[in-house]
């Protein structure tokens, strides 16, 4: 080996940044450690404030959202004799889920119909467009009045909200599917509804749960608001009772339960496709 | 004196044999003010291999796209068996393109049986029981012609390039069609896997009489496997407006298997073609 060789060796640069991948359990440690410094952060604050005045709201300490969460849930309440963490949940997810799905199939049919069908297309995809520019949450007054303060107007808002995102995305994937598939199948002798069925639903349902997915941030948004204005019970409805009080103690760990079920859900939904649906998986990964 | 008995079946067979298959009476096709294809005129009869080969834009894949009913004719008529060729794709006419031919959702085995599936079920397309089997069977047999008995069981994106080819392949002759058309099939494959193909598709030529129209870049793939080559190309040109003229079927030559030498007049032909 020449001198200048064993030179270089020894004053090889770094590798640039963008080569420069940590390790697994690095990169496990540097996830884990964000979180880690924002809880620090809260911990030495919440003490702070707290060791200035014990009645402080602003932060409380986890002991007391302990409690306050502990009386939501595990004691009934006084006035309703329900639990009512758990009503507020059950009556939260029930709002998003029929919403939701309603939403998806409606979506789904829309998209699917106007991205394969050019006589659907015409009439119905230019009124889809403006009706997803309309902010949902400036219908929510028409939709009160029209059908009232009940369950049925929060679930219209998911509804109108969601439906022609959904439609939208599942009418370009519809489009994007290869032409020679379609042809194809017509040269095997079938008709527009077994293309439908067999070629096409088959092929959007894993970009359903895409979209679905995509979409459910929205979902929680016109939830809470729509709670937030009118309900007796909920997740939105609570956090917006409570703030009155500033009991920040009920609305920090309801804000954290709500993100939970939020992942949680999303978790779900990948799994169920990845189940259901491996081949598009691999296709699209590879 | 001898009476000849009048046979119908005997005269119809007789005329079909003189009827040509494949008929273009002065056709046209335009874009626009673009003219791609001008002036066709040709026959072809049942069971002919015809290649189409030219430089890209001579209206080649047109003229394959007019057969499957992909695309109509401007002017002028194209006719199977004497009629107007349906301008819709039905299964009279099976096709396999260069990619996107095979379902990625379905199996290798469900790929094949699901041209039966729409032919026997028309509301689900989705076959059962005994009739399941049935057609599983006869689908089993046609794959173990093309080669692919050992990945039934795989999904499209599993295969390799070749192995997606047979099973297109496969897929497009369940249904027994008449005219098989080929849109550079084998135009992404390996050579040797090609020269593969090449063989797989002379024996399913042969087994099932097709009549076969394909159209390649590379002129001896076409002189090897057609018994008929044609060469796209345009007669007029106008270099101030490109689109004015069309093209037309400038060289129509019969091939014999054995000359797979590309003739003198058509080298620089195959210079452009190997170019592009």
């Amino acid at each position: 080996m020449r001198g200048s060789d064993d030179h270089t060796i020894k004053k090889m640069p770094m590798k640039r940044l963008i080569n420069l991948t940590p390790s697994k359990p690095l990169k496990l440690l540097l996830g884990i450690l964000p979180f880690a410094l924002l809880l620090v952060v809260y911990l030495i604050a919440s003490d702070a404030r707290l060791a200035e005045n014990a009645n402080d709201k602003l932060l409380p300490s986890f002991a007391q959202m302990g409690d306050a969460i502990g009386n939501l849930a595990f004691e009934p309440s006084k006035r309703s004799g329900e639990y009512l963490f758990w009503q507020d949940t059950l009556s939260s997810l029930y709002r998003l889920t029929l919403g939701i799905f309603i939403a998806a199939i409606l979506g789904f049919t829309i998209g699917i119909l106007t991205g394969a069908i050019p006589t659907i297309y015409s009439p119905i995809a230019p009124l889809l467009t403006i009706i997803s520019l309309v902010p949902p949450m400036a219908l929510l007054p028409v939709l009160f009045i029209v059908f009232g303060l009940g369950e049925l107007s929060k679930v219209a808002l998911i509804v109108i909200g969601v439906a022609p995102f959904i439609a939208r995305d599942i009418q370009r994937c519809t489009q994007e599917i290869p032409l020679e598939q379609l042809v194809k199948a017509q040269t095997l002798g079938a008709s527009t509804w077994q293309i439908l069925v067999r070629v096409l639903i088959p092929q959007l349902l894993p970009r359903l749960i895409n979209a679905v997915r995509l979409s459910l941030g929205a979902g929680w948004l016109f939830l809470i608001a729509a709670e937030a204005i009118a309900s007796t019970d909920g997740l939105g409805y609570r956090i917006f009772l409570v703030r009155r009080y500033m009991s920040m103690d009920v609305i920090l760990p309801y804000v954290a339960w709500i993100t939970l079920l939020a992942f949680l859900v999303d978790w779900l939904l990948v799994k169920l496709s990845t189940t259901c649906f491996p081949w598009h998986y691999q296709a699209t990964t590879k | 004196m001898t009476i000849i008995p009048f046979d119908k079946k005997y005269i119809d067979e007789k005329r079909a044999k003189a009827m040509p298959m494949i008929q273009a009476k002065n056709l046209w096709k335009k874009y626009g003010d673009n003219v791609v294809l001008e002036r066709m005129n040709v026959s072809v009869k049942a069971g002919e291999f015809i290649t189409m080969v030219g430089t890209s834009g001579c209206g080649k894949s047109t003229f394959l796209k007019m057969l499957l009913g992909m695309e109509s004719p401007t002017s002028g008529e194209l006719l199977l068996d004497g009629k107007s060729i349906r301008s819709e794709p039905d299964q009279s006419r099976g096709i396999v393109f260069q990619q996107y031919s095979v379902f990625p959702h379905l199996t290798v085995l469900e790929n094949v049986i699901i041209a039966r599936e729409f032919e026997h079920s028309p509301i689900l397309g989705k076959l059962f029981g005994s009739k399941k089997r049935k057609v599983v069977d006869e689908a089993k047999a046609l794959l173990e012609s093309v080669g692919l008995t050992h990945a039934i069981n795989r999904y499209p994106h599993e295969l390799s390039g070749g192995m997606k080819q047979r099973l297109a392949i496969a897929q497009a002759l369940i249904r027994q069609p008449r005219i098989l058309l080929l849109d550079e099939p084998f135009g992404a494959l390996d050579p040797g896997i090609r020269a593969d193909m090449h063989q797989l598709i002379l024996e399913l030529w042969r087994e099932h009489q097709l009549t076969v129209f394909m159209v390649t870049h590379d002129l001896s793939e076409g002189f090897y496997l057609g018994t008929r080559l044609w060469v796209f190309d345009k007669l007029r040109r106008d270099n101030q407006a490109p689109g004015a003229y069309g093209a037309n079927i400038t060289y129509d030559l019969p091939v014999t298997r054995r000359k797979s030498e590309v003739p003198y007049e058509l080298q620089t032909i195959a210079q452009e073609s190997q170019d592009f």
